[in-house]
């Protein structure tokens, strides 16, 4: 065997692949479902929590504020461990996938609530006189004329941001989370084969490369014109 | 009540824990030293690449920083410490992050500070050049100088997500901050330590998260 | 004189420690237009922005077309439909078309349906002369049409008085005459007006009465060609022979 078939043996093992295909596949689903649990429940809540804010209730708005600062300074791995390891202590067994899922959509939750914070509080005083000179209500004025144009402007950083939190779904490996990285790594230890491994990391750049380049492309579609 | 403090904020298994999870303290902030300057040295590389406007070397250059935009640092980190041995090459845990940050983070900084040097006008460079600085000395003198200031919130921001990703070193086995409070705890059977890990990180990261969170309302606002 | 549409009774305003209104009273008869002067940070865009709430008086009282602004009871979205009021910097929706601009509060607060909002929207960028620009969004527009869209979003409301804060401060010399033109048109068609405004000529020709303004008090006020011709106070005669210098 030359080297390069060696090479080819080990990483790209036809039977080796044909064997855990269906495992890894299994993986995708379950980390597609994951991903779009998390971006759902996270941007809505982000957004939940940037309009709550925006009636700007004192107490409540420092509490808002220290949550999402929590979640921005926490590492994601850290708040899976924490839930998945440590919530049992109060009796609280959240599963692998919960504890990552709930985790995530925190962290989304806290970065998408500032983006969104920030784009309602760019938009000049005017634009809310004007449309409460009219007679508009105040929760009118944010939905008609403040959060169109609010959103608009956080689509690019909130792309990017949800992209780098969305592939984080691969640290639910740490807690036995069957999603690709998961799968992939029981099967190269019952196989003592790479190839698996190789296969994983395949399906990650299928899954999340055409999502790094639409985002690429909505950065430039919607880079603010006036 | 008192179980949950029991559990989560036990005061004698903390001050037990408390030198372990320093050590590990200890290691992620030389870990973070390592992998920050690593990492912007591999966006440095690429920025200055992009730099040259021709069609073979931007094309892969956007290929490559997609690919680790879109590859999670998690499974590259995997990748390396599982996979590689497999080609007799065992590198270590500690070796393995720091490989896949320079990667990884490397490709994100060097979005960012593209950005930057296209975001400085073109006389600039017209104005060196000029007086005789040579191309890399105007881009060292002043382009480079403009290029960070004008995108100094996105650095920040970005260097606060690789210190957190830091924590992926527990993964491999390297003693870090979330790897001993781990240890700490299989020993203990009992939360605690993790949860000091967490105040650990909290009380560090949060002065930072407080600027950038100024910074990045201020940054959105000049968008328009 | 007719009935006052506006009656403002001793307004005061704080911002912290400055007293921007020192117990300001303001009536404004129908059909009347009453012009605004004064140096800046006299209290002039304070009183205009206290007729219809968006700055909270500190004490007085406001009752525009019989309506207690002031009572914690009154529906200010709803009154507001009958104060029009057109700003400065214009504060046109930059997400929407002209149309869209003139007919969100149609819809929204006045609860017309779409096509009754849409029709009664064209007619009032017609009045303004841009019937042709409905489809138009405000940066496609030049500064003197985007005023101009602004004044039809409030008349289109069927406002019982307008306020104008500043209407062509930020237009370029060229466009002012084209806003100034739709002021006198609205004047004519017997629309009441609260104008604050630098237009010294606009005031002379179109305003039944002019108020002088200064440090948060009315200082005098009376005919246009009274105030500019023979003012009684010294701070008033200061301030035209100021204005008209430049």
């Amino acid at each position: 065997m030359s080297k390069w078939e060696k090479f080819l043996d080990t990483f790209f093992n036809a039977r080796v692949m044909e064997k855990y295909l269906p495992d890894i596949l299994s993986g995708v689903l379950v980390t597609i479902e994951l991903a779009v649990l998390i971006v759902i429940s996270g941007l809505v809540a982000g957004l939940a929590l940037a309009l709550v804010r925006s009636l700007g209730l004192r107490p409540l708005n420092w509490l808002i504020i220290f949550v999402v600062d929590l979640f921005r300074s926490l590492p994601p791995l850290v708040i899976i461990v924490l839930m998945y390891f440590g919530l049992p202590a109060a009796d609280v067994s959240p599963s692998g996938f919960v504890s990552t899922w709930i985790s995530l959509a925190l962290v989304l939750m806290s970065f998408s609530e500032e983006i969104f914070w920030a784009g309602i509080t760019s938009i000049p005083k005017g634009q809310w006189e004007a449309a409460r000179s009219t007679g508009l209500s105040f929760g009118q004025t944010l939905i008609n004329v403040i959060l169109p144009q609010a959103l608009r402007l956080t689509i690019p950083p909130l792309t990017n941001r949800t992209i780098a939190i969305t592939k984080g779904t691969a640290l639910g490996t740490v807690v036995a989370v069957t999603e690709i990285l998961g799968q992939a790594s029981s099967a190269v230890s019952n196989s003592y084969n790479p190839s698996p491994l190789m296969m994983g990391a395949a399906a990650y750049i299928v899954l999340f490369l055409p999502v790094v380049v639409i985002g690429r492309w909505i950065e430039t579609k919607f880079a603010w014109k006036r | 009540m008192e179980a949950l403090i029991q559990s989560f904020f036990n005061a004698e298994i903390a001050a037990a824990a408390l030198p372990i999870v320093l050590d590990g303290l200890l290691n992620t902030i030389l870990l973070s030293l390592l992998v920050v300057p690593l990492g912007l040295l591999g966006g440095l590389i690429l920025a200055l690449l992009a730099n040259v406007r021709h069609p073979l070397v931007r094309w892969p250059l956007m290929a490559w920083v997609d690919f680790f935009r879109a590859f999670p640092p998690l499974v590259l980190l995997v990748l390396l410490f599982a996979g590689l041995p497999f080609a007799g090459l065992e590198l270590g845990g500690f070796a393995c992050v720091a490989i896949a940050f320079f990667l990884n983070t490397g490709a994100y900084y060097g979005e960012i500070l593209r950005a930057g040097i296209d975001s400085v006008p073109v006389g600039q460079v017209e104005a060196a050049r000029s007086t005789g600085l040579s191309g890399l000395q105007a881009m060292t003198y002043v382009v480079l100088p403009q290029a960070v200031r004008n995108v100094l919130p996105d650095l920040m921001s970005n260097t606060l997500e690789v210190v957190k990703l830091t924590s992926l070193g527990s993964v491999v086995a390297v003693p870090e901050l979330l790897f001993q409070a781990r240890q700490a705890q299989s020993v203990t059977y009992n939360p605690t330590p993790i949860v000091m890990a967490a105040v650990v990180y909290f009380l560090i990261l949060w002065p930072l998260v407080r600027l950038l969170s100024r910074l990045e309302n201020r940054a959105l606002a000049a968008r328009r | 004189m007719a009935a006052a549409i506006v009656e403002a009774r001793g307004l005061h305003k704080h911002f912290g420690a400055l007293h921007v209104l020192k117990g300001v009273d303001l009536d404004v008869a129908e059909r009347e237009l009453v012009f605004v002067i004064g140096p800046s940070g006299s209290g002039k865009s304070t009183l205009l922005r206290c007729l219809n709430r968006l700055e909270e008086p500190s004490a007085g009282s406001i009752m525009v077309d019989g309506i207690n602004l002031l009572d914690p009871r009154t529906d200010i979205n709803h009154a507001r439909q009958r104060i029009g009021m057109v700003f400065q910097s214009f504060n046109l929706y930059p997400h929407m078309t002209a149309l869209g601009n003139v007919t969100l509060a149609l819809r929204k607060v006045a609860g017309k349906s779409r096509g009754e909002a849409d029709a009664i929207g064209r007619q009032a960028l017609e009045r303004v002369g841009l019937g042709d620009r409905a489809g138009h969004t405000p940066g496609q527009l030049s500064g003197g049409q985007q005023q101009r869209v602004a004044i039809a979003r409030s008349i289109a409301l069927e406002p019982r008085v307008m306020l104008f804060d500043e209407p062509t401060s930020a237009l370029d010399p060229e466009l002012v005459g084209s806003v100034l033109g739709v002021m006198r048109d609205l004047r004519d068609s017997g629309m009441t007006m609260v104008v604050v405004s630098h237009e010294m000529g606009f005031a002379r020709n179109a305003a039944d009465r002019v108020l002088f303004m200064d440090e948060g008090v009315v200082v005098e006020q009376g005919p246009p060609a009274a105030i500019f011709e023979n003012p009684s106070h010294d701070r008033t005669r200061a301030f035209i022979s100021q204005i008209q210098r430049h």
